[in-house]
């Protein structure tokens, strides 16, 4: 559990901070004519944005705990890691550049370039099918080689991992094809830049959670991990 | 700072432009109240569904203590149908109960109101939140009449017993309960993060975050730990599936069940223990802290007094909040762990006594001196302050590790809990349904029946609870369903459990005058006025009661003080509305006859 805490301490620390700006100096017994209207900042910050980081640190500790779990499992002496396919490597590759081409994507909405947009979409959605078809792969291989989800206890998280980080990618498309519908369906641009942009940050979430995930399925260095090169396929 | 102006000021300060948000205007009866996108509407579904689900959590309390009381007279109670009804009672309560009526009820209705806004910034999200809500009761229901009928592993649902054949429910009742879980997550989820943006994004002007009432601040802290905290529960559900289902072995370790040994291997029960307290802990805040905030408010306005330290109180309610999440163990003590961890859990648990001792401490010197009003909702106020202190004292002797061990499992837990998170935060439910009633309909409660309401809830509560320590010290054991024939608990212990069941079945008849109350009211009940309780928050000033849609008519309110004004000195009126300038207090034109709509 120790990672979700480090994740739920910097969360208490955000939120600590935050609070001290509201009640340092403030004496809330003091009626005030004036109206204090709040930051022009505040003010213009949507709140489907607001609501997209509310979800993301949601999301967050779900994947912290899932990790958690992992952590505390790995240490039973029964632990047997399985193959590294090498497929994950490609997979990790083209999710950074869906992630890329969604903020190109991003930067072409803000200048308004609707055809960009569209070209930006067209790009990202096909790299993110290909990073699941490539996950998938992956799951076929392991399984041609005997590995299923019920085989060991570093299988199942294993495809656990994955598959709760495919769900979260699939949950992204939807919000895609919402984007796409507005760029083909010559939505407002300022409608269709929010769409995009919020796009665009889940898009570097997952891949900044797949990186995590990443590492803890293969790097040897936190002990054992679910996946060693040291296993052949 | 120049914006800081004196009460005696003058000048005038005009309203400037607040950013309108559309509203959906509904057109049918059925689009305005079936799929409405209301926050009240939505509101009144959530209050409505939680107390239905409720009621039937309440006869499966009175199975349980028919049982106890008498043991086997009942044909219709046996062993397996009895650990049924205590799993669904504790299971429907927490969740499906307390944390749906509290955040999904009065987060709905009240945050939009006392905030000043005109609803949620999401309402078709906040719409899909109460059918997904909904959909998880139904679910809930629906395992009572599946074969082999509702999960009886206890509340708790721990592995490996949880998925076992033998336990009541092990194949399609656990399987609707964790499903029904993870759609109930999703739908708060949802709802979780129309509150919370709502309250950052959606204030009036010129109320600040210190003016918000304490009621939100509890509110809006206890969902920021839903979300944070619900996660653990649907992790540790969907793995629970998995080893179901799929036959993985997360939870469940090498075991023989009926001399067969089965295929799991090297699963960690521990495993889930941690997840699910993880949840577990967190979730005894969600439910208390929108009820600190409730009574905090209740308290301030019926004593007509400002309430005592409010930025203290603000601070302990995040104090608490984040402590929440580093005492999980101290349920565990029983599983075995490493001395220091039971020592570390053990200090964090009694470090949590600080910042609520502050919380009740302020309640009490509120009081003090105050101009109290006896009316029933200030009843129930008081009722919590005494049933929350009590819980919380038993928490000490359960927070230490060395006394927890020969506690742990017996009467005595179950006191504690039900105390400090079933009884306690209820009494702040109809503390707060008395409250806000008669903005909700237009009428108030009649009078004597909550005065009675109160009376049998507030002494019979005792009645049932008190005892129950002494059992807990007995060594009377929790979840059997019966004691017979066991040399060290005496013929006393039986007696008195006949008392208990006695006076827990006469606490829930009293409920049925509350419902009758509710209704009955709702057609002849006296007619409330727009401000019946001369209170100061934004929903008391709305120009209609009930409010309409849109809540503030063609305006929003511009807030130019916090959410405590009352008796404030050389002021003629005994309150002051957060909406009122101080410029109208200041010249005297301030009366509330000519603010508040007859």
């Amino acid at each position: 559990m120790t990672i979700t805490l480090v994740f739920l301490a910097l969360l208490m620390g955000a939120i600590v901070w935050w609070l001290l700006r509201q009640t340092v100096n403030v004496q809330p017994w003091r009626a005030e004519l004036a109206v204090q209207d709040a930051h022009p900042a505040v003010l213009a910050r949507p709140a489907a944005k607001l609501a997209l980081w509310m979800f993301l640190a949601v999301a967050t500790s779900l994947f912290a705990l899932f990790i958690s779990a992992y952590a505390m499992r790995l240490s039973y002496l029964d632990w047997r890691p399985l193959p590294q396919p090498r497929l994950l490597m490609v997979n990790t590759a083209i999710l950074i550049v869906a992630s890329l081409a969604m903020e190109w994507t991003a930067f072409a909405a803000r200048r308004g370039d609707v055809e960009n947009v569209r070209r930006g979409l067209v790009a990202s959605g096909l790299l993110t099918a290909a990073f699941l078809v490539g996950q998938f792969a992956v799951w076929r291989q392991l399984g041609a080689a005997g590995y299923f989800m019920t085989t060991s206890a570093a299988t199942a998280f294993f495809y656990l991992l994955t598959a709760v980080h495919g769900a979260h990618v699939l949950g992204g498309l939807v919000a895609w094809a919402r984007s796409a519908a507005r760029a083909w369906g010559g939505a407002d641009p300022a409608r269709l830049r929010m769409g995009v942009e919020l796009c665009a940050i889940y898009w570097h979430f997952l891949l900044v959670v797949w990186v995590v995930l990443f590492a803890v399925l293969a790097s040897n260095y936190l002990g054992l991990s679910i996946c060693s090169p040291d296993v052949p396929l | 700072m120049s914006s800081h102006v004196a009460h005696d000021a003058t000048d005038y300060a005009p309203p400037a432009e607040v950013g309108e948000m559309e509203l959906y205007h509904p057109k049918t009866f059925i689009g305005k109240y079936i799929w409405s996108q209301d926050a009240k509407v939505i509101a009144i579904q959530y209050a409505i569904t939680a107390i239905g689900i409720g009621l039937v959590a309440l006869v499966l309390s009175w199975l349980m203590r028919l049982q106890l009381a008498w043991p086997n007279e009942f044909s219709f109670i046996n062993p397996s149908n009895y650990l049924q009804f205590v799993s669904m009672h504790g299971m429907i309560m927490v969740i499906y109960l307390l944390t749906a009526l509290f955040l999904g009820g009065f987060g709905n209705y009240l945050i939009p109101l006392m905030v000043g806004a005109r609803d949620m910034v999401f309402p078709y999200v906040n719409m899909l939140s109460f059918w997904v809500y909904l959909f998880a009761v139904l679910l809930l229901v629906a395992s009572f009449f599946v074969p082999g009928g509702p999960t009886g592993a206890g509340w708790t649902l721990y592995p490996p017993q949880v998925i076992l054949e033998g336990t009541p429910g092990a194949t399609w009742g656990i399987i609707l309960m964790m499903l029904s879980l993870i759609v109930f997550i999703i739908g708060f989820t949802m709802g979780g993060l129309n509150y919370v943006v709502t309250v950052l994004q959606a204030r009036a002007r010129g109320m600040t975050m210190m003016r918000l009432p304490l009621t939100i601040w509890g509110i809006f802290m206890a969902t920021i730990l839903a979300l944070l905290a619900f996660p653990a529960l649907f992790v540790s559900a969907i793995m629970m599936l998995l080893d179901l289902l799929l036959g993985t072995s997360f939870f469940m370790p090498a075991i023989i069940s009926r001399g067969q040994e089965l295929d799991y291997v090297g699963g960690s029960p521990i495993l889930f223990q941690h997840l699910f307290w993880f949840f577990g802990h967190p979730e005894v805040y969600i439910v208390a802290l929108p009820a600190f905030g409730i009574v905090s408010d209740l308290i301030s306005v019926h004593a007509r007094k400002n309430i005592f330290g409010y930025r203290m109180m603000v601070w302990a309610i995040l104090i608490i909040g984040g402590l929440s999440f580093i005492v999980w163990a101290h349920h565990m003590y029983v599983s075995g762990m490493n001395p220091y961890f039971g020592f570390f859990f053990a200090t964090t648990t009694l470090i949590i006594a600080i910042p609520t001792a502050i919380k009740v401490y302020n309640w009490v010197l509120t009081l003090w001196r105050g101009n109290i009003h006896l009316t029933v909702p200030m009843l129930f106020a008081i009722g919590f302050i005494f049933t929350f202190v009590n819980g919380g004292l038993t928490g000490l002797f359960l927070g230490n590790v060395t006394i927890d061990l020969p506690l742990s499992d017996t009467m005595f837990v179950v006191a504690h809990f039900h105390m400090v998170m079933a009884i306690a935060p209820i009494m702040v439910v109809f503390g707060a349904i008395y409250h806000w009633y008669p903005k909700i309909t237009g009428r108030m409660l009649n009078d004597t029946l909550g005065q009675i309401h109160f009376w049998i809830t507030f002494v019979g509560s005792y009645a049932i609870y008190y005892p129950m320590h002494y059992l807990g010290f007995m060594g009377v054991p929790r979840r059997y369903y019966a004691i017979q024939g066991t040399s060290f608990i005496p013929e006393s212990a039986h007696t008195l459990n006949v008392a208990i069941t006695v006076a827990a079945l006469v606490v829930g008849a009293a409920q049925i005058l509350f419902l009758y109350n509710l209704v009955a009211s709702y057609f002849r009940g006296r007619p409330a006025g727009g401000n019946p309780w001369d209170a100061t928050t934004l929903e008391w000033q709305t120009p209609e009661t009930p409010p309409g849609h849109g809540n503030f008519g063609k305006q929003l309110p511009v807030v130019y003080r916090w959410a405590y004004d009352y008796s404030v000195p050389d002021v003629k009126e005994d309150f002051i509305p957060q909406n009122v300038p101080p410029n109208e207090v200041a010249a005297g034109n301030w009366i509330k006859s000519t603010r508040a709509p007859a």
